[in-house]
C-alpha cells in the first residue's frame, strides 16, 4: 500500500519535519500586507471623491468669498472688471443637457424594446453592439464632427426651422435666429446621440430582466408588442428606467469637448435656441489657460464646483432611482 | 488519550485495532452565525483509519460541523465557533493555534470539484509548494505519487500539462482529493464530494475513499444514505444542529436508539 | 368592438415602425459619424505625421509625432498608477470587505466617482499638483488618466472576483494557503479574463479623454520626454487644430481623430474577444 511513498499518518505530522519554517512566517508577514495595502487602496478610492469635491472647493475659495450664492443668479461675466456669475452658463447647461434628453429618452426607449422583444435574434446582438459603441467614440471626435459636418448641414434645415416651427404660437420664439448650424440646439442633439448610448443599454438590461411570465400572461390576453411594452414592461421597470434617464442626464450636464465645439461659446442668454450660448464646461475648457487674474481662474474654478454640485445631486438621484436594481451604471466594453 | 496515537503507530496499517485511536474529539462544541446558532452542544469522538460519515436533512449543520473541524468558518466575518475540537492532543479553537498546520494536516475536497486554474501538475504541486521547497525530481516524484493515490496517474500522465479544468468532472474531483493527499494530511474531510457527479464517477470515488482508509482518517458529509451505508464504518446523524446519535454504521441502519434517527432512516422525513 | 380593435392594431403597427426607426437614427449617426472620421482620416494621413512635430503656425509644415509619443506616455504613467490602485482597491472590495457596510460605501463613492465628470477630475489634478507647482506637467495629465481609469478597474476587479465561486477559494485555504497566496495564485487567475476586460474598458475611456488635459499636460509645440513640463498628447493638439483658421491644420486633426478611432476600437474589439474567450470557458 505504501510504495506510493506516502506513508501513514503519524501522531507527530510529518508536516512539522517539513520545514514549515520556510512557507509560514513569510506567510504570516506577507498576509498581513497585502491584506493592508489593498484595504488601503480601496480606503484611497473611497477618498478619491471626497478629495475631488474639497480641493475644487479649495481652489474657488476666493470667487466663493467675493460672490458669495449671488455668483448663481448674475449672468455679468466680464473679467476686464472682475464681475463673475455662473446663471447663463447654468441656463446654458440646464437648456442643451434638457433638449438632450427629451430627444434621447423617447429613441432610447425605442431602440431598447426594438432589441428586447421585438428584433430577429441575429440582430439583437450587433444592434447592441452598434449602439454600444457610440459609446466608445471620444467626445473630441464628436465635437469635431459635429463643428465640420454635422453645423453646416444643419445650417440648411434650419430656415425650415424658422418657417415652420418659428411661426407656432407660444414656442414659436424658441426657433427664430439665423440659420448659422451651431447653437443651443445643435449642442442638445449632438449630446443627444452622446447620451443615447447610456440609457439605450440600461432600458435594455432591465426591459430584457422583465419576468417572462408576466410579458407571456399580457400577451396571453391579446395584448399587441406595443401594449406590453407600455402598460408591463414600462411600468414593472418605471424606476430602473428613471434611474437610467438620470444617468444620462449626469453625463450630458458635464459633458464638454463636444459642447465647447458647438455651442457656439457666447456668454448670453438668448430665448432661442438657435442663437449660441455656453454652458459650464465649456466655458471652463475655453477660458481656464486664458485666465489672467486669481479671481477670473477661481471663478471659472467656482464655476466646476457648482456643475459638480448639480451633477453629485442627480447622479445620488439615480442611484436612489436604479437601488431597486442591483448596481448603478453597466460596463460594457 | 494523546498515547494512544503513539501506540497505533506501532499496528500495521491494514489491520486496524478493534477500538482504534481517536483522532479528532469535539467538546461541548457551539456554532453561530451572527447570532444564529447554528450547532449546539455538539460532542463525539472521529476514529483514526475509519471513515466516519455525517447525514442529516439539509440545514442540519453538517456541512458546519465539517467546516469546524479545519477552521473553514474563519473566512466569513461573523461566524464563530465555541467549545474545544481536539487534534492530536490541541485544541484547535484555542487562540494560539497555527491554522495553517492544522491545515496541512486536514484536507478536505469539496462538493463541486474546483480545479484551480493552473496545469494538472501546478494543481497538486500548488500545496505542496506551500510547505516544502523541494528539486524538481523529488516534487514531479510526489506529484505522481498523489495522482497514484487518487488512481488518477494513468489518465492524466500524457496532460500533466493541461489545464485542470480541462478534465472531466470525475477527474477533476480525483484531482482535488491528489491535491490534499500531496501536502500529506493525516484527516480528510469530504464535504458531499459526489453530489455532482455522474454514477460511475461516483462509484470511483467510493472505491478510492474505501482504500485511503488504510491510512487516513475521514470523515464524509452526504445526504446519501445509500453512500453512507456503502461507504462508512461509523455513522452520526444530525437534526437541527443538535448531534442526535452517533454509532457504527450497522447499528445505526439496523437498529437506532433514537426514533427521531429510525424516522429518518426509513424516509418518514427530511 | 371593432373600432376599438382596429385603433389597438393601428398603435401596434405603427409602433413596429417607430421602433426600429429609433435603431436605424442611432445606426445612422453611428455610420454617418465613423465614416466621416475614416474618409477625412484616410486622405489626411500622411507618413509625415509621424515624423515631423506640431508645426508652429504659418507653415506648411505637416506632423503630429510629439503628440503621439506624448499621448502614449501620458497613457503608460496612468496605467502603472491607476492599474495597481484600482486591481488592490477591487481586490480589498471582493475578498476582505464583501457586503460589509465599510465596503458598501467604498462601492458607491466609487460607482459615483465612475460617472462625475472628466473635467471635474481635471480640475482636482490642477488643483493638487498644476497650482502648487506653479506650472503644467505630463505627470499631472497622467494623474488625472489614472483617475480616470480607477474606477473602472476597481469596479471590474470587484465584480469579476466576486464571481469566482467561493469553493475554490476555500479548497486553496484548506490546503493551508495564506490568503495572499490564494489571491494572487488562484482568484485573480480564475478572474483573468474579466479584470483584463475592465482594465481594456479603463483604457478605451482614456485615450480620447481631453478635457481634463486642458489644465494639466496642456500642449507642447515640441517633442518632450520630461514628465515635470508640459507635453504634446492628441486630443489636445486635435482640439486646437481643429478650432484653427488653418486647412492644413484641419486636415491633422481629422488624421487624429481617424488613429484615435483606430486605437479605441481596436481596445473594444480586443476586450471583448478576451470577455468571450473567459465566458466561453467557464
Amino acid at each position: 500500500m505504501n510504495v506510493s511513498g506516502i506513508s501513514a499518518p503519524e501522531s507527530g505530522g510529518l508536516v512539522a519535519n517539513a520545514s514549515p519554517a520556510i512557507a509560514r512566517p513569510n506567510g504570516r508577514a506577507m498576509d498581513f500586507c497585502f491584506r493592508h495595502l489593498a484595504g488601503g487602496m480601496a480606503a484611497l478610492v473611497g477618498l478619491l471623491l471626497i478629495a475631488t469635491l474639497a480641493a475644487i472647493a479649495w481652489d474657488s475659495r476666493l470667487s466663493i468669498h467675493t460672490f458669495g450664492f449671488g455668483f448663481l443668479w448674475s449672468s455679468e461675466w466680464n473679467p476686464v472688471t472682475g464681475q463673475f456669475g455662473a446663471l447663463s452658463f447654468l441656463v446654458g447647461t440646464l437648456v442643451s443637457s434638457a433638449i438632450a434628453m427629451l430627444l434621447a429618452t423617447p429613441v432610447s426607449f425605442g431602440i431598447a424594446i426594438f432589441i428586447s422583444e421585438l428584433a430577429p435574434r441575429r440582430l439583437k446582438q450587433p444592434i447592441s453592439s452598434a449602439v454600444e459603441l457610440l459609446a466608445a467614440i471620444p467626445s473630441i471626435v464628436y465635437g469635431l464632427w459635429g463643428l465640420l459636418v454635422f453645423a453646416p448641414a444643419f445650417a440648411q434645415v434650419e430656415p425650415w426651422i424658422n418657417d415652420h416651427l418659428g411661426t407656432l404660437p407660444g414656442i414659436g420664439p424658441l426657433f427664430q435666429g439665423p440659420p448659422m448650424g451651431i447653437g443651443m440646439l445643435t449642442a442638445g442633439i449632438v449630446l443627444a446621440i452622446m447620451v443615447l448610448p447610456f440609457i439605450t443599454a440600461i432600458m435594455r438590461d432591465v426591459f430584457i430582466m422583465t419576468p417572462a411570465a408576466l410579458k407571456e400572461s399580457a400577451y396571453g390576453l391579446g395584448c399587441t408588442t406595443w401594449e406590453v411594452s407600455r402598460r408591463i414592461i414600462l411600468p414593472y421597470t418605471r424606476s430602473a428606467v428613471t434611474g437610467g434617464i438620470f444617468l444620462g442626464l449626469g453625463r450630458a450636464l458635464g459633458e464638454t469637448m463636444a459642447i465647447t465645439f458647438v455651442i457656439g461659446n457666447s456668454n448670453t442668454i438668448s430665448a432661442s435656441l438657435l442663437m449660441p450660448g455656453a454652458s459650464i464646461p465649456s466655458v471652463i475648457a475655453n477660458e481656464f489657460t486664458e485666465a489672467t487674474t486669481p479671481l477670473y481662474l477661481s471663478s471659472l474654478i467656482y464655476l466646476g464646483l457648482v456643475l459638480f454640485g448639480i451633477t453629485l445631486l442627480v447622479r445620488l438621484l439615480a442611484a436612489w432611482m436604479l437601488h431597486s436594481m442591483k448596481r448603478g451604471t453597466p460596463l460594457r466594453p | 488519550m494523546t498515547s494512544t496515537n503513539a501506540s497505533n503507530q506501532e499496528l500495521p496499517p491494514a489491520a486496524a485495532p478493534p477500538v482504534p485511536a481517536m483522532r479528532i474529539r469535539v467538546r461541548a462544541l457551539d456554532f453561530f452565525y451572527g447570532t444564529t446558532r447554528a450547532l449546539s452542544n455538539i460532542n463525539l469522538d472521529i476514529p483514526d483509519q475509519r471513515i466516519t460519515a455525517f447525514i442529516g436533512p439539509s440545514g442540519c449543520g453538517k456541512s458546519t460541523l465539517l467546516r469546524v473541524f479545519n477552521r473553514m468558518y474563519e473566512l466569513y466575518p461573523d461566524q464563530r465557533a465555541q467549545g474545544e475540537v481536539i487534534v492530536d492532543g490541541e485544541n484547535i479553537l484555542a487562540p494560539g493555534s497555527d491554522v495553517a498546520l492544522l491545515r496541512a494536516k486536514i484536507g478536505m475536497v469539496f462538493q463541486k470539484p474546483t480545479p484551480f486554474p493552473m496545469s494538472v501538475f501546478d494543481n497538486v504541486a500548488f500545496g505542496i509548494r506551500l510547505y516544502e521547497r523541494l528539486p524538481k525530481a523529488e516534487l514531479t516524484d510526489r506529484v505522481e505519487n498523489a495522482l497514484r493515490r487518487a488512481a488518477l496517474w494513468d489518465e492524466v500522465k500524457d496532460k500533466l500539462a493541461r489545464s485542470g479544468l480541462s478534465l472531466s468532472g470525475g477527474q477533476q474531483q480525483r484531482l482535488c482529493i491528489a491535491r490534499s493527499i500531496a501536502v500529506r494530511p493525516q484527516v480528510i474531510l469530504f464535504d458531499e464530494p459526489t453530489s455532482a457527479l455522474d454514477p460511475i464517477s461516483t462509484a470511483k470515488i467510493e472505491e478510492l475513499m474505501r482504500e485511503l482508509t488504510a491510512d487516513y482518517t475521514i470523515a464524509i458529509v452526504t445526504h446519501n444514505m445509500q453512500q453512507a451505508a456503502r461507504v462508512s464504518d461509523r455513522v452520526a446523524f444530525m437534526y437541527l444542529g443538535e448531534l442526535i446519535e452517533c454509532g457504527d454504521t450497522e447499528k445505526i441502519f439496523t437498529n437506532p436508539d433514537r426514533k427521531q434517527t429510525e424516522d429518518y432512516i426509513t424516509g418518514r422525513f427530511g | 368592438m371593432i373600432g376599438l380593435y382596429a385603433r389597438r392594431k393601428l398603435v401596434d403597427r405603427i409602433s413596429r415602425v417607430l421602433m426600429p426607426f429609433a435603431a436605424f437614427i442611432g445606426l445612422f449617426f453611428l455610420a454617418w459619424i465613423l465614416w466621416i472620421s475614416f474618409s477625412h482620416g484616410l486622405s489626411a494621413l500622411r507618413w509625415d505625421l509621424f515624423v515631423n512635430d506640431t508645426p508652429p503656425p504659418g507653415t506648411d509644415s505637416y506632423g503630429m509625432r510629439n503628440a503621439f509619443v506624448g499621448s502614449l506616455i501620458l497613457i503608460g504613467m496612468a496605467m502603472l498608477l491607476g492599474i495597481p490602485v484600482g486591481l488592490l482597491a477591487g481586490t480589498w472590495l471582493a475578498e476582505y470587505g464583501g457586503q460589509r457596510r465599510l465596503a458598501r460605501g467604498v462601492r458607491f463613492l466609487n460607482d459615483i466617482m465612475l460617472s462625475a465628470p472628466s473635467i471635474e477630475i481635471g480640475l482636482f489634478a490642477y488643483a493638487i499638483l498644476v497650482d502648487p507647482l506653479k506650472h503644467f506637467s505630463a505627470i499631472s495629465g497622467s494623474v488625472a488618466l489614472a483617475m480616470l481609469m480607477i474606477p473602472i478597474v476597481t469596479r471590474t476587479t470587484d465584480e469579476m472576483l466576486a464571481l469566482v465561486h467561493a469553493d475554490m477559494r476555500e479548497s486553496a485555504v484548506a490546503l493551508g494557503a495564506p490568503m495572499w497566496k490564494v489571491i494572487s495564485k488562484i482568484t485573480w487567475k480564475a478572474a483573468r479574463n474579466g479584470i483584463l476586460t475592465g482594465i481594456l474598458i479603463a483604457l478605451a475611456r482614456i485615450s480620447g479623454e481631453t478635457a481634463p488635459l486642458l489644465f494639466t499636460a496642456l500642449n507642447n509645440q515640441y517633442f518632450s520626454l520630461d514628465p515635470l513640463r508640459p507635453m504634446a498628447n492628441l486630443p489636445v493638439v486635435i482640439f486646437q487644430f481643429a478650432m484653427s483658421p488653418y486647412a492644413n491644420w484641419q486636415k491633422m486633426a481629422w488624421a487624429g481623430v481617424l488613429i484615435a478611432i483606430c486605437f479605441i476600437l481596436l481596445l473594444s474589439i480586443v476586450s471583448r474577444l478576451v470577455l468571450n474567450r473567459g465566458t466561453a470557458k467557464s
